[in-house]
């Protein structure tokens, strides 16, 4: 569905993406996890065009979409609930569902915002207070919620589990598998919180600095000794 | 008293015109940041359009009134609104990106560019009009001294009303105010949404550019005369209503304009007209000094 195709990103000077080849295929959830810097926010931000590639390509269901205005991407199926969730703090959490469906036929809105409140009631309760006086979790709920509006069929996710309660990302977490699992949606997921992403994925890449180092199935990345001693030790 | 009501009228009706014009000023610098310097210019252009069409409708032999005014509206709306969208598609767009300064010369020169243009063009005398709407209602009469509220007046208030009532629907209801405020506030997240960002920022512009025709036909009726220079001063004004109001926000730069327009009208009323601009400048500078975000433009304070 995804390929990444040796990709090099820069930002300014400095070369976050340095080569970087990577498959996602239909239905699948494929987590990348590294350390701090290592390019995977980089990585899901040149997906959708910003920054732009310098070199390689990315291609999304055999078309080419390196050179693509960011807004026609999204139009492709592509949603992505970012680094720091970008919830658009001085609009109402309907609001910013609303925003989500930007791309969507106006007949969905009622059944997709349906959908929404059931993996997330907790939206639904606070439906008209304003983004930015949500708690962490419930912006983090937020940013899926309206990634999940424009009916994506490709989710790329940017450390879901990030500055949460234990419980909350335990709860984001089945969410994720849901929309997986019932609604077919194919997920590029990025964590720092290895093990629980490598337990949820179906493949994983390790990526350190702006290459990627290791990939394989979840269970083999967990078991890979390496990991365990870079990524995994000390509780998780 | 009748005295005051006069000047509350006549205050009420330019503080109609200059909101119109901030307006545009408020909502371009909400959705990127920065002030259109040629603004005043695009005002000016919209009375000239207003002038011109009135005069072809006068060839043509539309004289009746409210159809004609209905008629210069739409086209004064509509060819003005073309300039706000070159204005963005040369000055801005092109140097998305950029410092913050290259833009601002840029929208300067814009500026430079549209006064001398309409010089060369329609010369530099100043163009009357001849009073199309005439008359009023008396409302009272003290000492001899008659409180007039003209039909024009009353035009100009009512349709800025209107406007106003219409435009603040537009941004908070439909999609495309929904998208104007996410690319105001977050324009990368925008994008990453589906929202074109360039034409949300071009329609930005248009909007600005239609209210400020609306406000060159008004002024043009009112006054009855025009110049290549009107642009300047009133567009000077309107931004500081929009300061004064606080920029960004869409009632406050309504209300900066009310505020202008009373304190021109009280001082050249009470004290003396050479410095009703003084005063509304001195305006500007306390504000910026004692209340930088105006007065709705309140920082918000997020959880991050």
């Amino acid at each position: 569905m995804l390929s990444i195709q040796g990709v090099h990103t820069f930002y300014g000077q400095i070369e976050a993406l340095k080569g970087v080849d990577l498959e996602v295929n239909q239905g699948e959830i494929v987590t990348l996890i590294g350390a701090n810097g290592a390019g995977k926010s980089t990585l899901l931000m040149t997906i959708c065009g910003s920054p732009r590639a310098s070199a390689g390509r990315v291609v999304l269901e055999g078309q080419d979409i390196t050179r693509m205005p960011t807004h026609e991407i999204i139009r492709l199926g592509v949603a992505q609930s970012p680094e720091g969730r970008r919830i658009f703090p001085r609009m109402t959490v309907m609001e910013n569902l609303q925003m989500g469906a930007t791309t969507t036929d106006p007949s969905y809105f009622d059944d997709d915002l349906k959908r929404v409140f059931d993996l997330f009631p907790r939206l639904n309760e606070r439906r008209n207070q304003r983004g930015g006086t949500l708690s962490g979790g419930e912006q983090q709920m937020l940013a899926i919620g309206r990634a999940l509006m424009s009916r994506p069929r490709l989710l790329l996710l940017d450390e879901p589990s990030l500055g949460l309660a234990p419980l909350i990302v335990k709860q984001i977490f089945t969410v994720i598998r849901e929309i997986n699992e019932n609604d077919g949606v194919t997920v590029f997921l990025v964590e720092q919180n290895a093990y629980h992403a490598l337990r949820l994925a179906h493949r994983g890449y390790v990526m350190a600095t702006g290459n990627v180092v290791m990939q394989g199935s979840g269970r083999e990345l967990l078991d890979n000794p390496e990991i365990r001693a870079a990524y995994l030790e000390g509780g998780h | 008293m009748a005295y005051f009501l006069q000047q509350l009228i006549n205050g009420v009706t330019l503080g109609s015109v200059y909101g119109l014009i901030a307006i545009g000023y408020t909502m371009v610098y909400g959705i990127i940041g920065m002030i259109n310097f040629a603004h005043g210019e695009i005002y000016m252009i919209g009375a000239f359009i207003s002038l011109i069409t009135f005069l072809i409708l006068g060839i043509v032999g539309i004289t009746f009134v409210p159809l004609a005014l209905l008629i210069v509206l739409i086209v004064a709306m509509l060819f003005t609104s073309m300039y706000g969208w070159t204005l963005e598609r040369l000055a801005y767009r092109p140097l998305r990106g950029a410092p913050r300064l290259a833009p601002l010369i840029s929208a300067i020169g814009m500026s430079i560019f549209l006064q001398n243009y309409v010089q060369i063009l329609q010369g530099a005398r100043v163009k009357p009009m001849q009073p199309l709407i005439q008359g009023g209602i008396e409302l009272m009469e003290t000492d001899g001294f008659i409180v007039n509220l003209s039909y024009m007046q009353i035009i100009i208030i009512l349709l800025t009303f209107v406007l106003m009532v219409a435009f603040s629907t537009l941004i908070s209801k439909t999609a495309l105010g929904r998208a104007q405020r996410a690319c105001e506030q977050d324009r990368g997240m925008a994008a990453m949404i589906g929202v074109n960002v360039d034409r949300t920022i071009a329609l930005t512009f248009v909007m600005g550019a239609a209210l400020a025709a609306v406000a060159g036909l008004m002024v043009t009726l009112y006054w009855g005369v025009i110049d290549f220079f009107i642009g300047f001063l009133a567009g000077l004004k309107a931004f500081t209503a929009a300061v004064l109001g606080g920029i960004g926000s869409l009632p406050g730069a309504m209300l900066g304009g009310l505020a202008i327009g009373l304190i021109e009208a009280f001082w050249s009323g009470y004290f003396t007209v050479e410095y009703k601009d003084v005063a509304t400048f001195g305006i500007l500078v306390m504000v910026l000094i004692f209340l930088p975000h105006g007065l709705l433009g309140k920082p918000e304070i997020e959880k991050v």
